[in-house]
């Protein structure tokens, strides 16, 4: 059994500073960005949501350039394109798809600037892997509470505005009639979209972050149903995937050919895609009955 | 005399500088079922959407209680037309007729028994019960708007609102829709305004038509409204008003096909 855990568990895993970080920081983002992507799954906000990662990609390159912390770069790029996105029409569906897609373009192409001149600078390429792919051993300790505290905010920020949201996307109509103020709700989980984008974006690079986004809740989205038991699972989904991919990626290193750890964000996308694929495997639920009745009596006995 | 839950005064509506409605007045006391008829493109839906406040007029009032309705108020159920839904929402059925509740508050809800007893009140008063769990988006036209009547029903409205609920349904579940509508409005006392473009399955239970044609409504029984001058006059040219096997068919004649000209003149006298 000893054996068996050394081998699960390699050497060092427990006392590992970089490693309690990782499951410190990635636990709390985790979390966020499931119950953040139930609602942009919901809304049909998936696009917009990787276009935010691609653009926060910009940020982060603009950041490192610059010598800033690169969330930095993340957030200020993220939100920035979100309240753009808002303002010229993500409010409208058929608009949506054409905003974020002009936005997009232009920031890909500042992206692949900014990290040409930043390799270009200090000759380190690994500052490009850290910002497209992430990494979650090389988070900076002080920005550890920024982290934890942003991702707090967004999900508070979803949880308090999960009904109107969910209102919301069943009819926008419905919701406006009842007073629901459905622009400013959704300008505000388009923000919070953002900052979790921004945080997936650090641990998991800023092109994965969609995975930690979408993944779960599409996987959660395929087995349970209802609003809170699609948020718990696409959580623990999260959640898990981020600490086998610490585990696996902490392994790895000890795995031949030794000495060469494989990067932790493939891992947890991994993980994440496997558990997707996993809910085709089994038949997907359906309703049984889904005619209608054709006696109109049937609604009246029942009453 | 029973005071009016709702009134319409003058209601004039314009949308990019076309004239959509002009002088629309009605009113709706407690209970009443009322049929808002007229062809596709009449301006049924704006009229509704005017009432709920979510279209500014640009004359007249509408007024709830004699007074103008407040934001956030729950004495307006509505049902719209078309709910763009995709299957995958995670919403079942009872979760969105738990949404009708308190969709329009802060915080997430917590469950109670409470709720659950209302809720499943609700799905058995529409005759929803047997798919309570299902997916909204995974129901038929005819079981999503039993749902919507539940989920608009469950704040206990003292008015409802539907647009066009019975258009793309089977005749089934058209009558279904009826007869469940017919027996809410006596049994909760709720007044019903529902939109269509063929009155005749709400003929045995509307106690009042508003007729909109041609940016105008002519309000009264359906004996009073459904007469060739009266909507000749609405629809501003020649109107024939058809009764076969007990249905009523409204035929518009071609526009230019008679005196349209003559008839358009007087149009504004219309009660």
């Amino acid at each position: 059994m000893g054996h068996l855990l050394r081998s699960v568990f390699e050497p060092g895993f427990f006392g590992s500073g970089p490693v309690h970080v990782a499951f410190a920081v990635g636990t709390v983002i985790a979390v966020t960005s499931a119950v953040v992507g139930v609602f942009t799954v919901t809304r049909g906000q998936s696009f917009a949501g990787h276009s935010l990662a691609d653009i926060a990609t910009t940020g982060g390159s603009g950041a490192f350039l610059i010598g800033i912390n690169q969330f930095w770069g993340y957030l200020a790029f993220g939100a920035g394109a979100a309240a753009f996105m808002e303002m010229i029409g993500v409010q409208r569906r058929r608009g949506r798809d054409v905003a974020t897609g002009v936005v997009l373009g232009a920031a890909l192409g500042l992206a692949a600037l900014f990290l040409y001149l930043g390799t270009q600078e200090s000759s380190t390429t690994g500052a490009s892997f850290t910002i497209l792919f992430g990494s979650m051993f090389v988070l900076t300790p002080s920005t550890v509470p920024t982290l934890i505290v942003s991702a707090l905010l967004a999900l508070a920020t979803v949880l308090m505005l999960a009904r109107m949201l969910l209102l919301s996307s069943l009819s926008p109509d419905i919701a406006a009639a009842r007073g629901v103020p459905v622009r400013a709700v959704g300008a505000a989980f388009l923000m919070a979209l953002a900052v979790s984008v921004a945080l997936s974006a650090v641990i998991i690079g800023a092109v994965l972050s969609t995975a930690l986004l979408i993944g779960p809740a599409a996987t959660a989205l395929r087995v349970v149903k209802g609003p809170v038991r699609a948020a718990a699972t696409a959580a623990g989904i999260g959640v898990l995937a981020t600490w086998l991919g610490i585990l696996l990626a902490y392994d790895s290193f000890y795995w031949p050919p030794a000495g060469r750890g494989w990067p932790v964000s493939f891992f947890v996308v991994a993980l994440i895609v496997g558990s997707y694929l996993v809910t085709y495997l089994r038949p997907r639920q359906r309703q049984v009955t889904t005619q209608e009745s054709p006696d109109p009596e049937h609604a009246c006995s029942v009453a | 005399m029973t005071a009016d839950l709702l009134r319409l005064d003058g209601v004039g509506v314009r949308l990019g500088g076309r004239e959509i409605l002009r002088d629309v007045s009605f009113s709706i006391r407690p209970g009443e079922f009322t049929g808002l008829i007229g062809p596709n493109g009449a301006g049924k839906t704006t009229l509704l959407r005017v009432i709920l406040g979510l279209q500014p007029v640009t004359g007249g009032a509408v007024l709830l209680d004699g007074s103008p309705r407040p934001a956030r108020d729950s004495s307006i159920g509505y049902v719209p037309q078309k709910l763009a839904i995709d299957p995958d929402m995670p919403l079942r059925v009872r979760d969105v007729v738990s949404l009708g509740l308190d969709g329009n508050r802060l915080g997430i809800s917590l469950p109670s028994r409470a709720r659950r007893v209302r809720v499943a009140e609700m799905l058995a008063a529409v005759g929803a019960e047997r798919y309570a769990d299902a997916r909204i988006g995974e129901l038929s036209g005819g079981e999503q708007q039993r749902v919507m009547i539940a989920h608009a029903l469950i704040s206990r409205p003292r008015l409802l609102l539907l647009d066009e609920p019975l258009a793309n349904l089977d005749i089934s579940s058209e009558q279904g829709i009826v007869s469940v509508l017919a027996r809410l409005a006596r049994a909760e006392g709720v007044a019903v305004l529902l939109s269509a473009h063929d009155m005749n399955p709400l003929m045995p239970v509307m106690d009042r038509i508003v007729y909109v044609a041609g940016g105008r409504a002519a309000v009264g029984s359906a004996d009073e409204v459904v007469q060739p001058e009266v909507l000749s006059r609405l629809y501003g040219r020649h109107v024939d008003v058809i009764r076969v096997h007990g249905r009523i068919l409204v035929v518009a004649a071609p526009e230019g096909f008679d005196d349209a000209e003559a008839v358009a003149e007087d149009a504004g006298v219309v009660r």
